[in-house]
């Protein structure tokens, strides 16, 4: 640990979740790179660098600027905003197993989802375009309605984690059990669709997607970074917190409500993939050796699972695709298997 | 003392009553008079069937499932302290399900009596997989044991999303295993899997007290004189007898084992003593009243009792969250 000092502003710089940040950002390049690259018409690296500097052919110019690269900070951007807004729950919540489908976000963004697939496919209720743009947009409600809904009837005379984490789970299995419902009352294609929808997949995902996130993640995570000593001292009880100046109601309401917004956000974008939220924090947590969910290392584990996850789903099984959260479960499962094997110390949080 | 043992026989009186409407109610009502008639002294009138073939193996199903779902609920959150743990998280539940997926996927099996014995031998081996995980090198701990159990769900949840994606009849049949329900069940599956429910709630009532000074930390729980690693190993065997076994008859019924816990502990405060008979009751009084209330509002059909649970229980468990004072693990 060194210490630094800018100006008015010093700090202690920890060389170990630095140098995950770093070698997960290389990693997280050579992955997106890799994404570009392969796939049905594989485009050399050198291509792929011409192309982005404004040259190339016009089918390379197509099939990278319009199909392959939107797809990849699709998932870059999903897998950080998920991870970021994991990080932010279990600190908040002081529990390993928080994430944004136990508070109510994911599966709110669920039922919103898969009731614009089921009503708008076989009965017929919302059709065509509607459909098409329904179903981010009612994700996106859903989630945000749920998100403040458990957060509405969590308070009373201010917000505390144990409570917020079972209001989470009333309004979470709400909306999951009426999720399950719609998949039974819907055709065996509509069901298909739903199951592609709520494993959460990043095909035909355009720009249209990409920019959303993108700006989500710009604007909320400078904001989320400013809180990091706010949810430093969340880790303590709630007294230690408060002997350590920090306005609990506060503080816990601002970066949940950030956590909520990027979590919904992500889900609108690519459906809720799965295990990504719960999965990364805890990864960057052993690599990264600290305490506490460290938020930029969980942003990058969580776009490097993303990204990894969605290469193998392309291409590991010939001409059929998987949808992204499918894999990331299998690959990201195993990993932090390992980990928890693998560490002496009794881990926290 | 006589608070709780006033609570706890008002709650088997309930659950009686509960399951005294749970024979008399349903597409053809049947009006009490008659079904004391049918189980007292049968006469092979139509009433009498209904009674004694569908309702009362329904019922006694009913009351076996929310028994050992609401224990395997309290044991779980005992041993991993978290509150946000039900019994599907060692694993049972997504073990069975991967096991009835591969099954129907490479078997062909669509028979619920074909599914029992697959959902048990898969409940099983996850369990048991997340416990030699969540093991390490220094013993179960309640956080690597939760963590285990997430990791492992998640990985079977996620090879049952690639098969059922795969193939389509395996999505057709195992989308309505999902949902979770106890219509329909011969009793003879019942009689299949009672044998393991009850080793597994003996083997729950051994664990009470230990589980009384595992709250206490693994430490002070040492101390006094526990083996914890003892405890925990029967606790993970009886959360896998009793939850396997539900799983196995009715599908994965998500809602109950994690909530009942909370509402127990808010009647009773934190002594697992008491808490897993309530647990128990309560299990069986909601599981009963949520069958019922699917049985009435969708008029001829039925909803499934796992889509009914979340939508009845929910609302009044987020209303006892708000009111009660908490009583934190």
């Amino acid at each position: 640990m060194t210490g630094f000092r800018l100006g008015p502003v010093s700090g202690a710089l920890r060389w170990r979740p630095f140098a995950v940040v770093v070698v997960g950002l290389g990693l997280l390049v050579l992955a997106a790179a890799v994404s570009v690259a392969r796939g049905d018409f594989p485009i050399p690296l050198a291509q792929v660098f011409d192309v982005l500097t404004g040259g190339g052919q016009r089918g390379q110019r197509f099939i990278v600027l319009d199909l392959r690269l939107p797809r990849a900070l699709t998932g870059v951007f999903v897998g950080a905003a998920l991870g970021v807004a994991g990080a932010v729950f279990q600190s908040i919540a002081r529990n390993p197993l928080a994430s944004p489908d136990i508070l109510g976000v994911t599966w709110g963004a669920g039922a919103g989802a898969v009731g614009v697939i089921t009503f708008g496919g076989s009965l017929g209720v919302v059709g065509g375009t509607m459909a098409e743009v329904g179903v981010p947009l009612a994700s996106l409600a859903g989630g945000l309605l749920a998100g403040l809904l458990v957060y509405g009837l969590a308070w009373r005379r201010g917000i505390e984690g144990f409570r917020l984490v079972l209001v989470g789970i009333g309004v979470s299995a709400v909306a999951s059990n009426f999720t399950h419902y719609l998949l039974t009352v819907g055709d065996v294609t509509d069901a298909s669709r739903v199951m592609v929808w709520i494993t959460g997949s990043l095909n035909g995902r355009g720009w249209e997607h990409v920019v959303p996130v993108g700006a989500a993640l710009a604007l909320l995570i400078p904001a989320i970074l400013v809180g990091t000593r706010l949810l430093g001292a969340l880790q303590f009880d709630d007294d230690t917190a408060r002997g350590l100046g920090v306005r609990l109601n506060g503080a816990r309401s601002v970066m949940l409500l950030l956590g909520v917004v990027l979590a919904a956000v992500a889900t609108a974008a690519a459906g809720p993939v799965a295990f990504v939220a719960l999965a990364s924090p805890q990864i960057a947590l052993r690599l990264a050796g600290t305490a506490t969910p460290p938020l930029l290392g969980s942003a990058v584990v969580g776009g490097l699972l993303v990204v990894v996850s969605d290469l193998v789903a392309r291409l590991a099984f010939g001409g059929f695709e998987l949808p992204v959260g499918v894999v990331t479960a299998v690959l990201g499962a195993p990993y932090l298997m390992y980990l928890l094997v693998r560490s002496r110390r009794e881990a926290r949080v | 003392m006589a608070l709780r043992t006033t609570r706890l026989l008002l709650l088997v009186g309930l659950l009686i009553l509960v399951s005294l409407a749970s024979v008399a109610i349903g597409a053809k009502p049947i009006p009490l008079g008659d079904v004391w008639h049918a189980l007292t002294a049968p006469t092979g009138l139509e009433n009498d069937l209904v009674v004694r073939e569908l309702r009362v193996p329904r019922t006694l199903l009913g009351v076996a499932v929310g028994i050992a779902l609401g224990l395997g609920g309290a044991l779980m959150q005992g041993h991993t302290r978290n509150p946000l743990a039900d019994p599907g998280i060692l694993g049972v539940t997504q073990g069975a399900a991967f096991a009835v997926v591969l099954s129907i996927y490479t078997l062909g099996v669509t028979s619920l009596y074909g599914y029992v014995w697959f959902a048990f031998a898969g409940a099983l081996v996850a369990s048991v997989v997340v416990f030699l995980l969540g093991s390490g090198r220094s013993g179960p701990t309640p956080v690597t044991l939760a963590l285990a159990g997430a990791a492992v769900s998640a990985l079977m949840h996620g090879l049952v999303s690639a098969l059922v994606l795969l193939d389509r009849q395996s999505l057709d049949a195992f989308r309505f295993w999902q949902v979770g329900g106890i219509a329909g069940r011969d009793v003879a599956v019942l009689w299949q899997v009672l044998p393991f429910l009850v080793v597994g709630l003996v083997l729950a009532a051994v664990n009470a007290v230990g589980l009384n000074a595992l709250a206490l930390g693994d430490d002070v729980a040492r101390s006094l004189g526990q083996r914890v690693a003892w405890t925990r190993v029967v606790g993970v065997v009886a959360i896998t007898l009793l939850v396997g076994g539900a799983v196995a008859v009715c599908g994965p019924i998500g809602f109950l084992g994690l909530v009942v816990p909370h509402a127990a502990r808010a009647l009773t405060g934190p002594d697992y003593r008491w808490l897993l008979p309530f647990s128990a009751v309560i299990g069986a009084i909601v599981l009963l009243v949520a069958d019922i209330v699917g049985r009435v509002v969708a008029r001829p059909g039925e909803l499934e009792v796992g889509v009914v649970m979340a939508l009845v229980g929910a609302p009044f468990f987020v209303a006892l969250v708000r009111r009660r004072k908490l009583v934190k693990l």
